[in-house]
């Protein structure tokens, strides 16, 4: 258990479009965070933030701009940049001072702006940069794989259409309960299946949107924790592997795979391996696990995550999600928060708006959408350039 | 009428011809496939391979997934201004077992598609600048 961590506090920006500077939002969600952890500014002694690419350089020195909006007091600060795992790899960096005694107690922050529309490359010529040339040569944009995989569920497990609906009405119900949720909409099967075809087999309500949104977590050794007579939830595990070579399964923003010719594919997937990293580091299993957030970029992508994170064998996902396992009140909740599908992704901060969601439930702070009892549970996400994270929190 | 000029809309990435591959490469110590072309270093973690020999990849191979895409992707993705549906194909390469990506040939429609299918690499327009037409691959299912 030396490797534990506590969180002191957790404060979010509701996810919406609201047209404002990040650093405002992301100042929202600190101040948030320090009043839940009932610390004041000047009590933190690192900043660390995760980066955003699409607001120019006060987005990639997030952590130093955050730290300026909030008053230079001194405190260190670092910016961490891992795609969808930003924010994941901003807590990894935090927890790594707080173990090695650098630092008692960190405040870590996400934010952005989004355009609208399809994420798209950046700007300019760029055919050294595979992120730019999927996008000229093949118009390959990212629904592309989320659709790639869901037609391979469908072909090789008996996927539905209905099935990759149901997890949006799922999680749209989910999310009602959200007051930090962009969306607080009930849809039906049939609107969802009525929904404009995006990518075959996905359709427009089952990909996430882009958002703007800010999160942002007090983190703390547990001897500061103690001292100011807190009985934390604790951050068990933070995961950030990178995939092993030959990566087989087509990623995003590349044109193909690795060749498993003269190496062969290791036993797990990347994104099981994710999940595993994180279960051996905290030393429990999917079993121990009352809820999971996980990144439904695509609704049908929320199904391969019950593999990837062991909730069930691969294939039967399917039955998990037909048998109300995974909605709120079964046996192991998924998404209650009400998952991508409820807020749009807001890049730099969703990584940590998994882990503040997993501390209201762990609390029982989570009002109408509270997994009862819940003692522990797993974030996942994966994104560009081989990142991905999970994070394991317990009571 | 001017005849249009044809030129690949990437150079190096692949022949023409009536049996146009994708040229990758291959690690002259561990033999590893490259596509697109590797030529600074071996990505084997158990090699530091630094040179590499050019090779012509499969031009068969069988259907991984496919997808039919309705809306018009961003820029740099060149539409002109019909946009028109395009569908792409993740395609296994049995030899190179690697998995790579491409639009699908224009007429193919996506309801004739299936995991496992047979396809094979084929060179169409990808969109026309001035007066040259620029060229890409792309997968068609084999004719049986």
């Amino acid at each position: 258990m030396a490797k534990e961590v506590a969180v002191l506090g957790v404060g979010m920006h509701p996810w919406g479009k609201w047209g404002k500077n990040f650093v405002e939002y992301g100042i929202k969600a600190c101040n948030d965070a320090l009043d839940d952890a009932g610390l004041e500014w000047n009590d933190i002694e690192v900043v660390a933030g995760a980066e955003t690419v699409r607001n120019g350089y006060a987005g990639y020195v997030a952590g130093a701009t955050f730290a300026e909006a909030l008053g230079w007091s001194g405190a260190r600060v670092s910016t961490s940049y891992a795609a969808c795992a930003s924010g994941s790899q901003a807590i990894n960096n935090a927890r790594a001072m707080i173990l090695a005694d650098m630092a008692d107690v960190i405040l870590v922050v996400g934010a952005d702006t989004t355009p609208k529309g399809f994420l798209a490359p950046n700007a300019g010529e760029r055919w050294a940069d595979p992120d730019w040339l999927r996008f000229r040569l093949m118009g390959c944009t990212n629904p592309t794989y989320f659709a790639l995989y869901a037609r391979r569920r469908m072909d090789l497990y008996g996927a539905t259409e209905e099935d990759f609906a149901a997890v949006k009405v799922k999680n749209a119900r989910h999310g009602m309960a959200n007051p930090n949720a962009r969306y607080h909409k009930e849809f039906t099967m049939e609107q969802v299946l009525a929904s404009p075809m995006v990518a075959d087999p996905l359709r427009l309500f089952e990909i996430c949107a882009t958002s703007d949104g800010a999160a942002a977590v007090v983190i703390s050794s547990m001897e500061f924790a103690r001292k100011h007579n807190v009985d934390p939830v604790k951050i068990r595990a933070v995961s950030t592997v990178t995939p092993t070579y030959p990566q087989t399964t087509i990623d995003m923003p590349y044109f193909s795979t690795d060749s498993a010719a003269t190496v062969d594919a290791p036993a797990l997937t990347f994104k099981d391996s994710i999940a595993q990293a994180a279960y051996e580091e905290a030393g429990l299993g999917p079993e121990d696990m009352s809820l999971a957030e996980v990144y439904d970029l695509s609704s049908a992508l929320e199904l391969d995550w019950y593999e990837n994170i062991g909730l069930c064998p691969k294939g039967d996902a399917e039955k998990l999600l037909r048998d109300g396992s995974t909605q709120l009140g079964g046996r192991i909740p998924v998404n209650p928060s009400g998952g991508l599908a409820s807020f749009g992704e807001a890049v730099p901060a969703q990584a940590l708006a998994q882990v503040c969601e997993l501390t209201w439930q762990l609390r029982g702070q989570a009002g109408d959408r509270q997994v009862e009892g819940a003692k522990a549970g797993i974030t996942a996400n994966v994104g560009l350039f081989g990142h991905g994270s999970s994070v394991i929190c317990s009571v | 009428m001017t005849q249009k000029s044809v030129a690949p809309s990437i150079e190096g990435w692949f022949t023409t011809g009536d049996t146009p591959h994708l040229i990758g490469t291959q690690c002259k110590i561990c033999r590893t496939y490259f596509f697109p072309k590797q030529d600074l270093f071996c990505k084997n973690p158990g090699c530091r391979g630094t040179e590499f020999d050019e090779v012509e990849l499969s031009r068969t191979g069988k259907i991984w997934s496919y997808t039919e895409h309705y809306y018009q992707p961003p820029e740099p993705y060149i539409s002109g201004d019909d946009f028109e549906p395009y569908t792409i194909a993740a395609v296994e390469l049995d030899k190179e077992k690697m998995v790579i990506l491409g639009q699908v040939a224009k007429g193919v429609a996506h309801a004739d598609l299936t995991t496992g299918q047979e396809v094979e690499l084929v060179v169409e327009t990808l969109y026309e600048e001035g007066e040259t037409e620029k060229t890409v691959w792309k997968w068609k299912p084999v004719a049986s």
